[in-house]
């Protein structure tokens, strides 16, 4: 403390000192602090006083905004052209991928049917685009300009034309917060699509990188091994592909090995990303235990439910 | 040294928001990791410009705007941004006849005060980010404290 009186506040009417102003505000912030981490009651209120510096964010990305809509319009002849032709030759890929994909979704739906699985049906999607705001340079995370509006919900997978991006962590009224995938706080349930080996991929912090560390070391992985989302978790639906493996070292006198994976979904570049809605698998209800025995019985007759073949 | 002069209250309020712009504005990642916390050295140059318009409740509004914007959770920035405003309002007196680059060593303190209590926050919530680059701000916004309080001061007299 300054020994001169450093006390710059009027003699007359002064209210309580500094001290004593810093104790109770400080307290006031420690609550807030327990209220909205421990307890999450403030969700609600952090949804709307989001929405209150959401002009303020509209503002800053203004110009990039603006930079956009300069370039595309004023975008030459001769590079509209080469962009169309590369996206018709990505157009006719993707329509020779998907002259297989309704049968194999068909016959796939059958064998389901067959085993009684349930998953996960996509219902709904809609594009979203990342707000051109920096957040935090250490923690992966960035804002969609969608909210509450258009139903997102927390917990929501969100995807790339890649692979998957992350999930949405927070919901406001007009933006929303998504957690990637390669945050250092995320863990993605994890197959490996070769061998169906199960795990859980990490983030690191860094773009380009997940780990998994609980690969035993006489796994059978190998790099360039692809990985899918797996289904457990209950977060992102099966079959979603996440990264590729990119190291496997093996130490004999270690148990696990150190494997890492390189994220297919473009993390740094993306700009436009996919949210989903999923229809919430239907057989299995832990709530209900008749319809939970009914579900397990080991041989229903085929003919017995909807949607299995005649 | 720091000029004095007339504040009004809407000149500290639009530099709080042009500080929060340049707080979000989206740069590349290197200079995003450069980037100083220029809400905290406006609020240090208000501190010990108008120390009655700018008092601690100031301060901590200021942090919570940050943890609005850009927090893991609510009222951490506050109540660094509080730990700050206390010390610089406890000291004002004699920062305010400091020379130039020493009053710069002392934003430079100050600053790490708040990135230690931001820090230690985030560790105790479980979200910790131990890199040692999470201290270059300290270093960055103490070089910067000469430019800003230059263009604060210049802002500050034109429109009296």
């Amino acid at each position: 403390m300054a020994s001169l009186s450093s006390d710059s506040r009027p003699i007359i009417a002064r209210g309580p000192s500094l001290v004593l102003r810093l104790i109770v505000m400080g307290g006031i912030s420690i609550g807030i602090m327990v209220l909205d981490h421990r307890q999450g009651y403030l969700e609600v209120a952090r949804s709307w006083l989001a929405s209150s510096v959401h002009p303020l964010r509209v503002v800053v990305q203004a110009p990039f905004n603006a930079w956009d809509w300069v370039t595309d319009s004023f975008s030459d002849r001769g590079q509209l052209k080469a962009q169309n032709q590369e996206l018709q030759a990505q157009l006719r890929v993707a329509n020779l991928q998907l002259l297989r994909m309704a049968a194999l979704s068909q016959e796939n739906l059958q064998l389901r049917a067959i085993r009684e699985a349930s998953s996960k049906l996509q219902t709904r999607s809609l594009v979203t685009e990342i707000m051109r705001v920096d957040i935090d340079p250490y923690r992966h995370r960035v804002l969609l300009n969608h909210g509450a509006k258009e139903d997102l919900y927390k917990g929501q997978a969100v995807l790339d034309a890649q692979g998957v991006f992350g999930q949405v962590t927070r919901v406001g009224q007009f933006a929303s917060e998504v957690i990637m995938i390669t945050d250092s706080g995320h863990a993605t349930p994890v197959r490996i699509n070769r061998t169906g080996l199960r795990t859980i991929a990490y983030g690191t912090s860094s773009f380009k990188k997940l780990s998994l560390p609980y690969i035993t070391g006489d796994a059978d992985v190998k790099v360039g091994d692809l990985l899918v989302t797996s289904g457990l978790g209950g977060i992102f639906p099966a079959g979603y592909p996440v990264a590729e493996i990119s190291r496997v070292e093996r130490d004999p006198s270690q148990s696990f090995a150190t494997v890492e994976a390189k994220p297919l979904a473009r993390m740094e570049q993306a700009h436009e990303l996919l949210l989903v809605w999923f229809e919430p698998p239907t057989t299995l209800d832990i709530d209900e235990p008749e319809k939970t025995a009914k579900a397990a019985k080991p041989a229903p007759k085929p003919a017995d439910q909807p949607g299995a073949p005649r | 040294m720091i000029g004095e002069g007339y504040v009004s209250g809407w000149r500290v309020f639009a530099s709080v928001l042009a500080a929060l712009a340049l707080t979000i504005f989206h740069l590349p990642q290197w200079l995003d990791i450069l980037r100083p916390d220029i809400l905290l050295l406006v609020v240090i140059y208000w501190s010990l410009t108008a120390p009655r318009i700018a008092g601690l409740t100031f301060a901590w509004l200021c942090g919570f705007a940050i943890d609005v914007n850009t927090g893991v959770v609510f009222g951490q920035h506050a109540l660094a941004f509080l730990l700050v405003a206390t010390i610089t309002h406890s000291y004002q007196l004699r920062m305010r006849i400091f020379p130039i680059w020493q009053q710069a060593f002392a934003v430079f303190l100050l600053l790490a005060v708040y990135q230690f209590a931001v820090f230690w926050i985030d560790g105790i919530i479980g979200k910790p980010v131990t890199t040692g680059l999470r201290w270059i701000p300290v270093l960055t916004g103490a070089l910067l404290w000469p430019v800003a309080v230059a263009v604060l001061d210049t802002w500050n007299r034109r429109r009296r």
